[in-house]
């Protein structure tokens, strides 16, 4: 039977031959990831009410992100308490390195077919990887880690192709929220979407997380992509292992949901007004928008490809008066290789401020969020009322590129008119 | 047991449902926050038994289950929409909160006096004497809303497996 690449790792991990979309199964889990809002605090209550252990410590990574850098009592507490819980149950810890979705592949944890949960709701990261990661809350957390199991529906695979190359200064963050326009918040509903086609395999890895990191905003279970030898390559440069992947694609016959076409070569850079990333069009059709904040931060904008990008527009340039940037480097190794490629200079020089590498203003946990009626330009994945502080704070998304070119002239604007030099990477 | 139904429209998110700015403390004030943004009035007025009805999509955006906490805390007896998102939908099942998926949910009104019938699959929209289909549950997911969520299902697994450990 045909089999889609979501079929074929579920198959697997439920040690079946196939599996049928819409069949609800039971399979083992190779790798769960927590971090420390959902993680420890959480988790760790339920177990001692289950009276028992982890199912399988060297399966279990923890990543702090959410409440670092611990500017408040509380997430200084809360910190603590992961550190600690890290220890006693000996699991791989990362602390402070950056965000769980950034770190996780990035310290060679993931593999091509493996099945794995993360207690984050953009775990589908994991897909362009090839891994099936899907994201789940605590207390399904606590149960994966008592049984080193979970349910699941068999999902339909939606096939997103994008033909042809995407132009310059347009990016991996256009596509997702011209998608996120096209289909809706819920046009994943809740199955397996699959990104193909010239301009994805095109794309580099970073770039590609972003895809599969926003199949979360189409409210998609997973956001696949099939592994090349692209990903094993960086894999093995990030201290993983690729092993054998060619099994992992969608056979040409196997029964699709939906199967969308796409020309990226037509894409332009996007934004999405406040407060929806559904809100999507094209940068150009927006209304004349002033902006108080421009924020590079996240898991979806700001590795270090974004960081790369927002330079090539901050180069020699200042922010515009009364605007203020901040950049937040979604992990400390993206960081340090920006560092050391004069990318981080580039920002200083332009007035930003660095923030730590964590979630910071995405998930408004901390001390850093909007003030109220303020206006802000974000490389993030979700520009949900209140979300990065006042409820009276606007959120707009746009790729790092846009966010750049915002920050400069004060306004939302086409990044391209900034980039004649062919700065794109 | 029947409550009074609050009606939401499309796209509720969790930023809504638990806001950001309340995760680091206990569920009471987090709580107290719920779905402020949508209708101020919510967390205030909302009583033991009383019903969730929405839109498409409800629950969108984080894995965190404080979403759903917040709602049971409220004493929300369930929540009845017309799709849910998926990682929110598990989570309420996990605490113990039933989610119903209802086509028609346009004869439902904010105010209305209605129970949830969990066993027939329907919304009794008591005064009206008016009775909304829903979708049942499927069957795996029914047994672990009735034994009361996750924890205390899982519970029972382990209980019934050291017996037969321990019987053999
Ligand atoms: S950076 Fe934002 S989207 Fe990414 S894991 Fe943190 S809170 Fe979630």
């Amino acid at each position: 039977m045909a089999q889609t690449l979501a079929q074929k790792i579920i198959a697997r991990a439920a040690g079946r031959e196939t599996v049928a979309p819409g069949e609800i199964v039971t399979a083992a889990v190779d790798l769960a990831m927590i971090h420390d809002s959902g993680g420890p605090r959480r988790v760790e209550p339920i177990l001692r009410e289950l009276g028992v252990g982890l199912f399988d410590a060297d399966k279990v990574v923890l990543i702090s992100d959410h409440f670092v850098p611990g500017d408040t009592d509380e997430g200084a507490r809360i910190l603590e308490l992961t550190r600690q819980w890290a220890r006693e149950r000996k699991v791989a810890f990362h602390d402070g390195e950056g965000i769980c979705h950034v770190v996780l592949p990035e310290r060679g944890h993931l593999r091509p077919g493996m099945f794995v949960v993360g207690g984050d709701s953009h775990s589908p990261t994991g897909g362009a990887f090839g891994a099936y990661m899907f994201g789940v809350g605590a207390t399904e957390m606590a149960g994966v880690l008592a049984t080193g199991e979970i349910w699941l529906k068999v999902p339909e695979t939606i096939l997103i192709e994008w033909q042809n190359r995407l132009g310059p200064g347009v990016v991996a963050k256009d596509m997702m929220l011209a998608l996120c326009g096209r289909l809706g918040m819920d046009g994943g509903r809740y199955q397996a979407v699959e990104y193909a086609g010239e301009a994805v395999m095109a794309l580099s890895m970073q770039e590609r997380m972003t895809l599969s990191n926003m199949a979360a905003e189409l409210g998609a279970q997973a956001g696949l992509i099939a592994p090349d030898a692209k990903s094993a390559a960086w894999l093995a440069a990030h201290g993983g292992e690729a092993g054998d992947w060619r099994w992992l694609n969608t056979d040409p016959d196997a029964e699709l949901l939906e199967h969308h076409v796409f020309d990226a070569a037509a894409l332009e850079p996007q934004v999405a007004a406040p407060h929806s990333p559904a809100n999507a069009g094209p940068v150009g059709a927006a209304p004349p928008t002033r902006i108080d904040v421009a924020y590079i931060g996240a898991c979806t904008g700001a590795k270090y490809d974004d960081l790369k990008n927002a330079a090539a527009i901050l180069k020699g340039r200042r922010l515009a008066a009364g605007v203020e940037l901040m950049v937040a480097p979604s992990s400390r190794r993206d960081q340090e290789r920006a560092a050391a490629d004069g990318i981080m200079a580039v920002f200083e020089q332009a007035g930003a401020r660095i923030l730590p590498n964590a979630c910071g203003i995405c998930a408004g946990y901390g001390v850093d969020r909007l003030g109220e009626d303020v206006t802000c330009v974000s490389s993030t994945a979700r520009n949900f009322r209140g979300r990065m502080g006042a409820a009276s704070a606007k959120v707009w998304l746009g790729s790092p590129f846009t966010v750049a070119a915002a920050a400069v002239a004060g306004r939302i604007v086409d990044p391209r008119e900034f980039l004649a030099g062919g700065g794109a990477a | 047991m029947s409550g009074r139904v609050f009606l939401f429209g499309d796209d509720i998110d969790t930023d809504q449902l638990a806001p950001g700015a309340y995760m680091k403390g206990g569920i009471e004030a987090l709580a107290a926050h719920c779905l402020e943004t949508a209708r101020p009035d919510f967390a205030a007025t909302a009583r033991s038994g009383d019903i969730v009805v929405a839109g498409r999509n409800f629950g969108m955006g984080s894995s965190r289950e404080q979403a759903a906490e917040a709602l049971k805390h409220l004493g929300v007896a369930g929540v009845v929409a017309r799709s849910f998102a998926g990682i929110f939908y598990r989570n309420a099942i996990n605490l113990g909160l039933p989610v119903l998926v209802g086509a028609d949910l346009e004869t439902v009104a904010d105010g209305d006096r209605a129970a949830l019938d969990l066993d027939k699959s329907e919304l009794r929209i008591v005064d009206r004497d008016l009775s909304v289909r829903l979708e049942p549950l499927p069957g795996n997911l029914r047994r672990m809303l009735r034994d009361g969520g996750l924890v205390p299902h899982l519970k029972k697994r382990f209980a019934a497996e050291r017996t037969r450990e321990t019987g053999r």
